[in-house]
């Protein structure tokens, strides 16, 4: 599967809050999260996303809370994909659970621009930024993340678990 | 092979011999938390996946502590739903208002966790139960959902990183300034994907409290828990507390650690983490001039009676600034009537102190003491990010409950000694 879109770019440490704030989460509603994606970083941002969009960021993404409500929020808002240098460790396992793809390529971040357009392959973890050319290698994912995303996400691999009485 | 606590506490979860950092395993779990934030999404999610009963209902806990008693509809139809998942499932461990505390103040003071468990929670900071020396971590909704079905859950085995704090604490040094100080030194991410295990001359002399302090702000330095060995303290903690049997699991002398760190504690005084970020810790001494306007001493890192103690030793006689609104927090019901017992609570309120129910409210930017545009706040919580407890633009400092109680006296960011 092939992801396209232009790039918004993020720095180091965009921690959960920045993604959705708490005062929002007395709604699990992805549609209301995705309404306040971002704000505090860039009050623009939900109002202007497109669908297929790209979020790109520096380290440690998605540190701070365990709060599903993050990848949710991105996911509703239309980004079709996160890339960054490196992923907080329980946003890494949410993003997979709920079937937002992300990427860790390094090299690609400093690199690129705001507003660049890069696709991403999701299969391969290729990553070509259109703008300048330049081909890029994202780190692999896990065996096991694969067949997560195989079975359509942790609720399905887990249905099938049960379903088959293991 | 020799392994360390992580290790080993997961090797037997996964029902192996031994494990290795990278080994991704299938582990038993003791006990899994949601709270009235995370609940509501893993209670979704468990319904698509097509069981009627969760695994076992004395091990799933359930504590609306983060919007509760509700701040406004959309919050109380959340915790409604909370309520009546626990009532259907017949939950043992729900816990209402009026016997709710802060998850990871309450889990521990009720016995329901305990060394050498494997505990999850949709709460990141779920790591807090590592001062126990159990295995306890941080996830989301989804892989709580799952875990409520099957009782297990799949872990990648972390590296281990040790940190070893040598010598005697300073007077008003506590677990809060070596965790701060730790995190400032290794950064937010210093310890991604990776066990944080504390140990040396200076964990050994923490309370209990204290060392959940400590293993609780592990998740800012990225770490997937925080751990300390139980020895005689945590026995104490633990006898006649801990509902299940436990078991004490210690590192082997000739584990393997990613890194080790050595820290001198003497030459650590009380530490100031400034916005916005927990690593921007530095000595209370170099603050510099930073006026406050409100200050916060509770969450589930400094809501415990060692903190309402220390915040009573530096209160006492004094007011709190004119300025500023000191808001005290006690985490649970009991550490609530424990402080009100021991005389605590009057001296709070002659400060011109507000003391709440037990609430996460103000450390997630809730309820109960949101900061306006430009204000600034020095509080006793884990985290100091862009927004966490109210506006952008607003900021938060993070400090021990000595430090946060003389700051509201001051009106400043002040050491203890400024106000005795």
């Amino acid at each position: 599967m092939k992801l396209q879109g232009k790039v918004w770019k993020f720095g180091n440490d965009v921690d959960t809050d920045l993604i959705i704030a708490a005062r929002y989460l007395n709604s699990s509603d992805p549609a209301e999260l995705a309404r306040h994606c971002m704000e505090d970083a860039d009050p623009h941002f939900a109002l202007n996303v497109k669908p297929g969009d790209i979020l790109v960021a520096g380290k440690n993404f998605g540190c701070g809370s365990s709060r599903e409500h993050a990848p949710i929020a991105i996911k509703a808002a239309g980004i079709s994909c996160v890339v960054a240098k490196s992923f907080a460790r329980i946003f890494y396992r949410n993003a997979f659970n709920i079937g937002l793809p992300i990427f860790e390529c390094p090299e690609l971040i400093d690199e690129l621009n705001e507003g660049d357009t890069i696709s991403v392959d999701a299969n391969t973890g290729t990553i070509v930024n259109l703008t300048t050319g330049k081909e890029y290698q994202a780190a692999p994912i896990p065996d096991f993340m694969r067949q997560i995303i195989g079975a359509g996400g942790l609720i399905n691999y887990v249905k099938g678990r049960v379903n088959q009485g293991v | 092979m020799p392994m360390t606590i992580t290790e080993k506490i997961l090797a037997k979860a996964a029902g192996k011999d031994s494990v290795k950092p990278g080994d991704l395993i299938n582990a038993k779990v003791d006990l899994v938390l949601a709270n009235d934030i995370t609940g509501p999404v893993a209670i979704k999610e468990f319904a698509k996946i097509g069981v009627d009963r969760v695994w076992d209902k004395d091990r799933v806990a359930l504590v609306p502590d983060h919007f509760t008693p509700n701040k406004d509809i959309k919050s109380a139809e959340q915790a409604k739903m909370v309520r009546d998942f626990a009532h259907n499932q017949e939950l043992t461990s729900y816990f209402e208002v009026g016997r709710m505390g802060i998850e990871h103040c309450l889990l521990p003071e009720q016995g329901l966790v305990g060394p050498g468990d494997v505990i999850i929670g949709a709460d990141s900071h779920t790591c807090t139960y590592g001062a126990l020396g159990a295995f306890a971590t941080g996830v989301g909704s989804t892989d709580l959902a799952a875990a409520m079905a099957l009782g297990e859950t799949w872990f990648k085995v972390p590296e281990s990183i040790k940190f070893v704090y040598n010598g005697k604490l300073n007077k008003w040094v506590g677990g809060k300034d070596l965790i701060l100080y730790t995190i400032g030194r290794i950064g937010v991410d210093g310890a991604l994907y990776r066990a944080m295990e504390f140990c040396g001359e200076a964990i050994s002399q923490l309370s209990m409290d204290g060392r959940f302090t400590m293993c609780n702000m592990a998740i800012e330095a990225g770490g997937k828990n925080g751990i300390i060995q139980p020895d005689e303290i945590t026995r104490q903690y633990v006898e006649g507390r801990t509902k299940r049997p436990y078991t004490f699991f210690t590192s082997d002398p000739d584990a393997q650690y990613a890194e080790v760190y050595e820290f001198d504690v003497t030459k650590i005084e009380p530490q100031v983490a400034f916005p916005h970020l927990p690593e921007n810790a530095r000595p209370v001494s170099e603050a510099g001039q930073v006026d406050i306007d409100q200050a916060v001493i509770g969450s589930c890192t400094n809501g415990r009676m060692e903190d309402l103690r220390l915040a009573a030793e530096v209160l006492k006689g004094k007011k709190v600034n004119k300025r500023v609104r000191l808001i005290i927090i006690p985490g649970t019901q009991e550490i609530y009537r424990q402080a009100m017992r021991e005389g605590l609570f009057d001296i709070f309120l002659d400060a011109g102190a507000v003391i709440s129910t037990p609430t996460c409210g103000p450390c997630l930017g809730g309820h109960m003491g949101i900061l306006a545009k430009g204000e600034r706040c020095i509080a006793t919580t884990n985290r100091n990010f862009v927004g966490r407890m109210g506006h952008a633009e607003s900021e938060v400092y993070l400090a021990n409950p000595a430090v946060t109680a003389a700051s509201a006296v001051t009106g400043r960011i002040s050491h203890p000694e400024e106000v005795l």
